[in-house]
């Protein structure tokens, strides 16, 4: 079996490590004896069908204009399409944003999001940095945010979880991230696949069982992520 | 630049001078450490022009260095040129490079009137604080040595820190001369227009060895700064520097002023190159250097200080017989015998300095053969955000054979990095956080008599530095 990983706009939206998502992805896909492909997708690139899990990263302000662009029409239906087909997603900080309805700024034109999620997000006056964790159904999860956009999730989006330590999507309801269906958005950098490691396969096991299929990926030994793990859980509640 | 004349007492200055003294004498005599900011806190409080003040009266004037690698090394090649020129200096030399730090230095090398008590004042400034620095200083030369992805959670992003640089270059005059790497294409377009006059620097170089095959993973600036279309490169020597050109619209390189060429590595020691002077209205020549620091990026470092000291008209023969005897900054680039084994530890803090360093340690010996420690803490000086480690190419060690072991704050971390990396799990060491128990129980899974690496962030840097310190092995660095 293969596991193929849609990287949306590699070159465009890698701030932060975010990499590490997709390197979480491929080597847990082969640890397990899959195959694991990385189809980038760049401006102006078809969707490839055979995607199993998009990752959707963050990006310096003037690259999400133009990344904001490419999505609107056909290319940002494929991607809905594929999601609403059961194909899984991790999205972080500007890729978040950006399969919203859209992100308002201090000033000048909104950047249109493709409504993946039934969120919109405003620029803020304040910068969220620091250690998070956020409960949620895998788990806790431990991430490092770093934004100042505020986003605030519409009466049809359901919460990754809820803060315990740090900001949030707002700073104020306590929430973090968006999830529908397959598809997980958030602001966690850290890299977040690679010391959140069940969330890391339920995203592979959702991508590839979406035909229906059951996919069981058998245990592998994960001391080395739950050292992770509790390291920076511990710098979360020591820092913040 | 004239200097400003001390006509008459300025008793603020005066105040915040004696303040600054007193702190750092006091704090130095508590043991808390080398007292490289506290002064300039202190003064900052009495006389908040104080740095612009005695900056203004150094005769020969100021040179700032800036760039988010290289800088404190740079700023010490010229600093120790300028002293070989027979100048007295004043510099920032601990690499407290924020506003504090520096006006703390100018505070310790000036009279209590505030006449400074050297010729030129030689000033690394941070990233952050380099438009306020460039605001007092009013510098005779800045040098902007290159812009990469670094601490996002504390700069931004690059950018940011390009359009503040931008914004600051435009309060300088035609009597300053900002030395700039031509091969970073952001620095390039920063200074594309501006009063000041511009010396550009840069490599030439054909040994294919020493070029890149694709851009690395941890750049950001590689698009034309004109038109915004991807940047192609005839040449490229590290992260995104080289020879670029934009195919869309013509933009490319500036003609290079001082280049460096013919670059011979010589592993984890030492470096020899060429460099050819040629600024406009000037007879073309050539220095050959051979300089006793390591790697692709110090052959860069070199080819900036050389330029500076065009800048500052220092004779060649002075540049490079003060070159020959130049030994690298703490933590930079050093070798400590502790319980006989020789520890060779060089600092890491960002994705580019962390993938030049592992460029080095592995081509020197075809793949990584020495047991490394890498001390990764997450304190505010290393950035609290340790995603960029996942920028940084450990793959390259995926195929070497020595033991990797992990240590500091952020250790296991680094660790499942390493794994990630595809690195055999055998091979990884994690060891306890704690980096005084971490070094010993690294330095006891070492053969007697054997050479291994110690690659720390700043603050583990530190910190080794110091538990090497207190057991005999290094001088405190504020005495270097």
């Amino acid at each position: 079996m293969k596991l193929t990983i849609g990287w949306l706009y590699p070159s465009k939206m890698n701030i932060y490590g975010d990499r590490g998502n997709v390197l979480a992805l491929a080597q847990r896909a082969r640890w397990r004896g899959l195959d694991a492909e990385i189809a980038p997708i760049g401006l102006g690139d078809p969707v490839p069908r055979e995607v199993d899990v998009f990752f959707f990263g963050g990006g310096q302000d003037q690259e999400q204009v133009s990344v904001s662009r490419d999505l609107q029409g056909p290319k940002g239906q494929a991607v809905k399409d594929a999601v609403e087909g059961g194909a899984a997603m991790l999205a972080v900080c500007g890729g978040y944003q950006l399969l919203g309805h859209e992100y308002r700024p201090h000033d000048g034109e909104p950047l249109l999001g493709i409504g993946l999620f039934d969120l919109v997000t405003v620029a803020g006056r304040e910068r969220f940095i620091g250690n998070v964790v956020v409960d949620t159904d895998f788990g806790p999860l431990v991430g490092f945010e770093n934004h100042s956009g505020l986003t605030h999730l519409g009466p049809n989006a359901r919460p990754l979880g809820r803060v315990r330590v740090g900001r949030g999507n707002n700073g104020r309801d306590g929430t973090e991230g968006a999830r529908h269906r397959n598809a997980v958005g958030c602001y966690l950098h850290g890299s977040l696949l690679p010391k959140n490691p069940r969330l890391t396969d339920w995203l592979i096991a959702s991508g590839l069982g979406r035909r229906g299929d059951g996919v069981d990926l058998p245990p592998l030994n994960d001391a080395m992520e739950q050292a992770a793990h509790a390291a920076a859980m511990e710098r979360a509640v020591r820092t913040r | 630049m004239a200097p400003r004349p001390a006509t008459r007492p300025d008793l603020r200055l005066g105040a915040a001078l004696v303040a600054a003294k007193v702190t750092g004498v006091a704090i130095r005599r508590l043991g808390r450490g080398g007292g490289t900011a506290a002064p300039g806190l202190v003064a900052d409080r009495i006389d908040p022009d104080l740095l612009g003040k005695i900056a203004g009266r150094l005769p020969r004037g100021a040179i700032v260095v800036a760039g988010t690698n290289g800088k404190t090394t740079v700023a010490r090649m010229v600093a120790d040129v300028l002293e070989a020129a027979g100048l007295a200096v004043a510099h920032n030399r601990s690499g407290s490079n924020m506003v504090r730090g520096v006006a703390s230095a100018l505070a310790e090398r000036s009279s209590l009137g505030g006449d400074p008590l050297a010729d030129a004042g030689v000033i690394e400034g941070d990233e952050a604080a380099l438009p306020e620095i460039v605001r007092q200083v009013q510098p005779r030369v800045l040098l902007l040595n290159n812009l990469f992805r670094d601490q996002l959670d504390r700069y931004g992003e690059l950018a940011t820190v390009a359009n503040r640089w931008r914004a600051a270059l435009t309060s300088l005059g035609s009597d300053t001369v900002v030395v700039v790497n031509a091969d970073d294409p952001t620095l390039a377009a920063i200074t594309g227009r501006i009063s000041a006059r511009r010396l550009c620097f840069g490599l030439d170089e054909s040994d294919p060895r020493l070029r890149l095959p694709s851009l690395p993973h941890a750049v950001d600036a590689t698009v034309c700064g004109r038109c915004g279309h991807d940047l192609a490169y005839d040449a490229l020597y590290s992260a995104h520097l080289g020879a670029w050109r934009c195919p869309a619209c013509g933009n490319a390189r500036p003609r290079l002023d001082v280049v460096g060429r013919e670059i011979v590595l010589d592993g984890v020691e030492a470096l020899r190159l060429a460099v050819d002077v040629s600024p406009p209205a000037e007879t073309a020549r050539r220095l050959d250097l051979a300089i006793a620091v390591p790697g692709l990026y110090n052959a860069y470092n070199a080819v900036a200080a050389v330029a500076a000291a065009t800048a500052f008209g220092v004779p060649d023969d002075v540049v490079i017989a003060a070159l020959g005897r130049f030994r690298s900054a703490f933590g930079r680039i050093e070798r400590v015998v502790y319980r006989d084994r020789t520890l060779v530890m060089a600092l890491v803090k960002n994705p580019v300095g962390f993938n030049e360093m592992l460029r080095m340690l592995t081509t020197a010996t075809d793949g990584l053969t020495v047991p490394t420690l890498i001390a990764i803490n997450d304190l505010f000086a290393d950035g609290r955000d340790v995603s960029w480690l996942w920028d940084v190419d450990f793959e390259l060690l995926a195929d070497g054979t020595a033991p990797l072991f992990t240590s500091g704050i952020r250790g296991p971390d680094m660790a499942n990095r390493l794994k990630y990396a595809g690195v055999a799990s055998e091979r990884i060491r994690p060891l306890p956080t704690d980096l005084a128990t971490g070094l010993d129980a690294f330095v006891d899974a070492l053969p007697a008599g054997e050479t291994s690496y110690l690659l720390p962030t700043y603050t583990a840097m530190l910190e080794l530095r110091r538990v090497l310190a207190a057991r005999g092995a290094v001088e405190a660095f504020w005495r270097q």
